[in-house]
């Protein structure tokens, strides 16, 4: 994942707005037709793009509506085939199992809620945890002057080069030696205090504070911990917000961790009850309406997050930081 | 590790050493923030030692024991790394996730260029940009389910398709051949979006001067691409390159819920074999030692991509 600091990018149009128009509409007189015929092709294509980048989001969508059934019949039917409601009912077990079985479902219990309410546990205690105390870290870092800092900054930033991998198999162990094998901190513990990135991220927007505001919190006899909590967190809100929206996703769609930590039917979260779906659905007939169904839930959550919030995440991607 | 616009910023918040002149009122015993900042490091600093710092040191411990996780680890030196010379699966695995990343990123580099491009000249639009990165923020496992059906040989949507203009259906993800390539095109899908918004930042911060000028020269819309955009993005993409390459290589979910590393291993990748064997076979001296290799591979690439484009940097500009 990655992201910026700076509000460059949301700046630019204003700016190009102002500077470049009148510029570039006096360039473009002389030869008005070749661009415009330019712009029609390259809009084609941009729909060709959006097309591809969209249509798997509805297919999805509709294959959940569709009845297993009628899939196999119509599957050129660019509609629901056979609109139905079964494919969630089986999602969330809410089917018994002759019935499961009977609309092409597999065999074994499923609980979405469950993961659900798995997943969003997780993604909560982890977005929580991390933006909070990077966001003390980034203080530490931008802020307060200290021997040692840059260095001390530069070590954690080399996290950041680490493959998951080669820190899983042993933090993996550390788990497991802790007895946290399938529980909630074990899941949420590794990256509860800090992730390079997230410390990085806040501390650009810290720098950017200017010091007289601090100071003058401080002469009014605020405490550092005073200052950060009533000073720098609310000036911070948008960027912390930001950060804490992309934590967020991130902790959902993790994979790799919890497919490690947290295999067992109470702590399992919405990606690894997805593979275990997919690999559990029998080999002939998959239940395809289900698994949509099942990927449908998974993914609604994030989206809803992002049409939300969507302008704020477009705005943050560029080149003040990257993961 | 990344080259970020924090340099002057950073150095007038800095300067541990500089403040007598600054503070006459003696008000403040400045060493006294190292305590506060103490306190402000503590909780990140623990997480920092124990899930990262610790782990690394033990990851490299371990590549140098065999170990099973239900017994201590027992030294064996260099075993573990001679025995990875003359893994053929290891061979194997390294050269299914090196033609993974060159497929996966060869492919979304071009595309994720020309998007750029194409959103710069067209459409500032939120709604645009809004649409091509959604599939970024949608997991892994998702987007490999969505796309498993859609690929499926006998219902999915492709294959449908591809029988209607009079191609045969394809078993991709059956297909050693296929596999690999299908793979790597749904991770561009997934990444092309995102990646393409990097560069679009770039873009912005190219001059339109620079434009007008070579408009002025009578540069055409290739030329101006060729002669202007390209060179002058040359940082940025190294910097998009080297997080898309590191993160490439790391290619693991999207093979998991498909694959699982077959048909006949054209899958198995790095991460996956790695996965296999600390968690299916608990071999897991051995497993740490394959990660300390990939580690080792990619801070190389990376160094080595900072370093070319380094070079390339003042003879652009």
């Amino acid at each position: 994942m990655s992201t910026t600091t700076s509000t460059l990018p949301a700046r630019v149009p204003g700016r190009r707005a102002g500077a470049q128009r009148p510029a570039s509409a006096a360039a473009r007189g002389p030869r008005s037709r070749r661009p415009r015929a330019g712009r029609v092709l390259g809009w084609l294509v941009m729909a060709v793009v959006l097309l591809v980048t969209l249509f798997p989001f509805y297919w999805m969508l509709r294959t959940a509506f569709s009845t297993n059934a009628e899939l196999a019949a119509q599957a050129d039917n660019l509609g629901p085939a056979g609109f139905t409601l079964d494919a969630f009912r089986r999602v969330f077990g809410l089917t018994t199992l002759e019935e499961s079985l009977a609309q092409g479902g597999a065999g074994g219990r499923i609980n979405f809620w469950l993961y659900l309410r798995n997943s969003v546990v997780v993604a909560t205690a982890t977005t929580v945890g991390q933006v909070f105390f990077s966001a003390m870290a980034a203080y530490a870092f931008a802020r307060l002057r200290w021997r040692g800092r840059d260095t001390t900054f530069a070590v954690f930033l080399s996290a950041l080069m680490v493959p998951g991998i080669f820190t899983a198999i042993p933090n993996f162990v550390l788990i497991k030696e802790l007895g946290l094998l399938n529980t909630f901190p074990g899941l949420v513990l590794p990256t509860f205090f800090m992730t390079p990135f997230a410390v990085f991220f806040l501390r650009q927007f810290f720098l950017g504070i200017p010091r007289e505001v601090e100071e003058a919190a401080m002469i009014d006899g605020a405490g550092r911990a005073r200052t950060f909590l009533r000073v720098i967190l609310p000036m911070s809100a948008a960027p912390i917000t930001t950060l804490a929206v992309l934590t967020y996703i991130q902790a959902w769609n993790e994979y790799f961790w919890p497919l490690l930590v947290g295999q067992s039917d109470d702590v399992r979260v919405l990606t690894v009850a997805l593979g275990i779906f997919r690999s559990q659905t029998p080999q002939g007939s998959p239940d395809w309406a289900g698994l949509m169904a099942a990927t449908l839930v998974a993914a609604l959550p994030i989206v809803l997050l992002f049409l939300a919030l969507g302008r704020r995440i477009v705005n943050s991607i560029g080149f003040s930081g990257i993961k | 590790m990344t080259a970020l616009p924090a340099g002057p910023r950073a150095r007038r918040g800095g300067r541990p050493g500089g403040r007598p002149a600054r503070r006459p009122d003696g008000e403040g015993p400045r060493r006294g923030d190292l305590r506060a900042a103490l306190v402000f490091l503590l909780p990140a600093t623990i997480g920092f030692v124990v899930f990262y710092l610790v782990p690394a040191v033990r990851g490299a411990w371990f590549s140098l024991t065999d170990y099973s996780v239900l017994a201590p680890p027992r030294f064996v030196g260099l075993e573990n790394y001679d025995r990875l010379v003359h893994d053929p699966l290891f061979w194997n695995a390294m050269g299914v996730t090196a033609t993974y990343v060159v497929i996966n990123i060869g492919l979304q580099t071009v595309v994720a260029i020309g998007l750029a491009v194409l959103m710069q000249r067209l459409t500032r639009s939120v709604l645009v940009r809004g649409a091509v990165l959604l599939p970024y923020f949608v997991a892994n496992v998702v987007v490999a389910l969505v796309w498993f059906f859609m690929l499926d040989y006998q219902m999915g949507v492709v294959n449908v398709l591809l029988q209607k203009v009079g191609v045969d259906p394809q078993a991709f993800f059956g297909d050693p051949t296929l596999a690999l390539p299908t793979i790597a095109l749904i991770n561009v899908w997934r990444h092309m979006g995102y990646t393409a918004l990097l560069i679009f930042a770039g873009l912005q911060a190219i001059s339109p001067q620079v434009y007008e000028a070579a408009e002025l020269d009578g540069a055409g819309a290739w030329r101006q691409f060729r002669s202007v955009t390209l060179p002058l993005l040359r940082p940025v993409l190294a910097l998009v390159l080297v997080v898309t390459i590191t993160g490439s290589f790391q290619i693991f979910d999207t093979v998991a819920v498909t694959t699982a590393g077959g048909p006949i291993d054209a899958t198995r990748v790095i991460y996956l074999y790695i996965y296999d064997l600390a968690f299916g076979q608990l071999d897991f001296g051995y497993a740490s030692a394959l990660s300390v290799v990939l580690f080792v591979v990619l801070l190389g690439i990376a160094l080595l991509q900072l370093r070319l484009t380094r070079a390339n940097e003042s003879d652009a500009s």
